[in-house]
């Protein structure tokens, strides 16, 4: 549709070529200019994160950044102090991030996946239009809400609760970070889950009610395998939230680097470690300073490829059935 | 029994097995979405429970003697109010008579108590010279003592107010000289340090104006650039490229756009810290995306028909774009706006990346001074250790949920409103 209104405007160019006047160029350069601030913007991020990380991989090894198991960048005060070296060593990080994230998506997954088969395959039209709109106010609310909400009164109940159990809880553990940061992303993967849920053909459906399935059957055995890779995208979507995510982390997880599985345990992130470096007097050429955007040059590079990736999966199957 | 019959009986057994697994199928999708709905319903509504206590505040009346050899009418400024305000509550407990018992009474009042009486009298200097009942702020312990969140059968020793201070309490509102009154101070006050005084004018005012900037930079620019990839990009290759990037865009995470601001707008063209202006062009980055992801779904809904028509009677392509196509998308292109300025409201990581975080008493006059923004007071409060600042965390939050209930509201009457059909 759109190549053939872009072929008649060509054509009309040609003939009444001569009344292009100079406004029109001069509104088409600001266009054009306008459009490229979003590659500005691209190409700032990534220069100026490479910028700061290779000046942080002056003072820091880059193999020490990513090998290391410890971390805690406490650097000399002053810059006459030799004392204490700090330790840039990425992996607790990492694997706290993980931690979280994983616990994230195995709380959002199920919830997320069931709520759009419901939506997509048993609610009427009425129920859908209201029930949808709620769901998406979780993907609404600012984080920074979440986080007010997970520190306050899931950390304490997990505590607690874990506590009457004979469990010994840490008040920052990642599990309230996970759980409260969990449902945040639902929304994410019930509306994508449910557009292309939507977008399997009928005759599939039709076809296995007419082999006799029941409607949970055609929903298991066909439509949630014609829809999988448009899932998986949904899916990696929300792990890149999961990822990129800061407030909740960092009001509800904490900051202590440990390396460990164990979801009562107290992790930290990326994304807290971030904030914690960067807020408060800082000078800008320090270690510590500079390895903040050591770590968001690797956020940002993980977040892109998760998010490259879902966007190609999602595309691509949408134009399948097309 | 015959063949044919035990088959068909284990027919229905199996039939009735999987109609029972349909039913649990279907409740396990209605259970999904009840779990996650009332999380949102327990969430929103604990927030509430402990932020409506916020509305109010306490106030203690004394019985000031004002005469002139307290307070020298010709020089009022001069007068040492806090000291008339300590002198005063020791005339009315006579029993507190150590140092330390003094001090716990003068703890039942706010410290700003001083400068409140000051302000009264100089708004009415016809009081001085007898002696007048004047209401100042309670502490933020009596506060919450009145509101019923300290617990008088608790251990003294976990409690922090003690017996002593307790009964003084019960003294003055038997005497009728304590009462609950609207708190204004929370609407028209900056932060503070007392939670009694702290208020959420200046972070309105920082969000205020970093969401005005915001929109002024990515609105125009955002539908500039919809427009331009819509309407005129040559097809394939390049709209492509700008297009992954703008998806790409719309999907980093916003702590990396606080990095940018940091090393870009900080470091290298040295902008002020902590100002709207840079909070506003940070949001302004983030916004870009959903802007014009928004706008050029808007366009595409205006049908082709529109644009042959102008062409047709002689407007040029961008006259026939800017008179006739973008007019009827606009409605689109605010809504996209309306919830991307949804999203920039509540933003917090970005902000903290660019020192938005300071400690602001004073509303800030400026976009170039350090100012806070309302998710970030929201943060500052939550970390803070006095009991008092959950509701006022609480209440603010309430607020921040309110102006995004807004916007929401607006964006979808302007979406029905002008909802195109052709």
């Amino acid at each position: 549709m759109t190549n053939q209104t872009h072929s008649e405007i060509t054509e009309f160019n040609i003939t009444t070529g001569k009344r292009v006047n100079v406004s029109d160029t001069m509104i088409k350069s600001v266009m054009i200019f306008c459009s490229l601030v979003a590659v500005a913007v691209t190409v700032g991020i990534v220069s100026s994160l490479i910028y700061e990380a290779i000046e942080f991989f002056k003072k820091v090894p880059i193999t020490e950044f990513l090998f290391s198991t410890e971390w805690s960048p406490q650097t000399a005060m002053r810059s006459d102090q030799v004392a204490s070296e700090g330790k840039f060593g990425v992996i607790p990080l990492f694997t706290g991030t993980l931690l979280i994230s994983a616990i994230a998506m195995t709380v959002a997954t199920p919830l997320g996946l069931a709520s759009a088969v419901f939506l997509a395959e048993y609610a009427s039209k009425r129920t859908r239009d209201w029930i949808k709109p709620m769901l998406e106010i979780l993907a609404g609310i600012p984080t920074v809400v979440y986080g007010f909400f997970a520190a306050l009164t899931v950390a304490p109940f997990i505590r607690w609760s874990g506590g009457s159990m004979g469990l010994e809880v840490a008040s920052e553990s990642a599990l309230a970070a996970g759980l409260v940061m969990g449902i945040m992303i639902i929304p994410l993967i019930s509306s994508l889950s449910d557009d292309v849920i939507n977008a399997v053909p009928q005759a599939m459906r039709d076809a296995s009610s007419g082999l006799g399935a029941t409607q949970a059957e055609t929903v298991r055995r066909v439509i949630l395998h014609a829809a999988i890779p448009g899932i998986a995208g949904s899916l990696l979507l929300a792990a890149s939230r999961a990822i990129g995510e800061t407030m909740i982390v960092v009001m509800a997880a904490g900051l202590a680097a440990n390396l460990t599985a164990n979801p009562l345990d107290a992790v930290t992130t990326i994304t807290a470690q971030i904030v914690a470096l960067l807020t408060g007097d800082q000078e800008f050429d320090s270690a510590k300073t500079l390895s903040a955007f050591a770590l968001g040059l690797m956020l940002f590079i993980s977040t892109l490829i998760l998010n490259y990736f879902s966007l190609r999966i999602v595309k691509k199957y949408r134009e399948q059935y097309d | 029994m015959t063949d044919l019959d035990t088959s068909f009986l284990q027919g229905q057994k199996h039939l009735a097995k999987r109609h029972r697994s349909e039913s649990r199928f279907q409740w396990m999708g209605r259970m999904a979405i009840v779990v996650s709905l009332s999380f949102l319903v327990f969430m929103v509504g604990s927030i509430f429970w402990q932020g409506k206590s916020a509305v109010t505040t306490t106030e203690i009346a004394l019985q000031i003697n004002l005469s002139a050899d307290v307070v020298d009418p010709n020089d009022i400024r001069g007068a040492s109010f806090d000291r008339i305000i300590k002198a005063t509550l020791c005339d009315t407990f006579p029993e507190a008579t150590s140092r330390k018992e003094k001090k716990k009474l003068y703890g039942l009042l706010s410290s700003d108590a001083g400068y409140q009486l000051r302000d009264q009298i100089l708004e009415n200097p016809e009081m001085l010279g007898g002696t007048v009942t004047i209401w100042v702020n309670a502490s933020d312990d009596v506060d919450i003592f009145n509101k019923g969140q300290i617990d008088r059968d608790v251990p003294q020793a976990d409690r922090r107010l003690d017996d002593q201070q307790i009964g003084w309490i019960d003294q003055l509102s038997g005497n009728t000289a304590m009462r609950s009154v609207f708190n204004a101070k929370f609407f028209t006050n900056g932060d503070s340090r007392e939670p009694e005084l702290a208020g959420i004018l200046s972070a309105l005012v920082g969000s205020a104006m970093s969401l005005s900037i915001c929109f002024v930079l990515s609105f125009p620019i955002g539908i500039m650039a919809a427009i331009y990839l819509e309407e005129f990009a040559p097809k394939k290759r390049w709209s492509d490229f700008i297009e992954i990037n703008i998806n790409n865009l719309a999907a980093v995470p916003s702590i990396v756009f606080g990095l940018l601001g940091l090393s870009i707008f900080l470091s290298t063209f040295g902008l002020p810290r902590s100002s709207p202006l840079v909070g506003g062009m940070v949001l302004a980055l983030m916004t870009l995306p959903t802007i014009i992801i928004a706008s050029r779904a808007s366009l595409r809904a205006v049908p082709p028909s529109i644009r042959e028509a102008a062409l047709g009677v002689g407007a040029s392509p961008v006259q026939a774009t800017f008179h006739h196509v973008a007019p009827l998308a606009l409605p689109g292109m605010f809504t996209g706006a309306i919830v991307g300025m949804a999203r920039a409201l509540g933003d917090t990581a970005p902000l903290l990346m660019i020192g938005m975080v300071a400690f602001i008493v004073d509303v800030p006059q400026s976009i170039l001074e350090p100012a806070t923004a309302l998710p970030v007071q929201i943060f500052l409060w939550a970390d803070a250790p006095e009991r008092a600042f959950l509701e006022k965390t609480s209440a603010a939050i309430i607020i921040l949920l309110v102006f995004l209930v807004l916007m929401n509201i607006a964006a979808i009457i302007l979406r029905k409103k002008y909802e195109l059909r052709f």
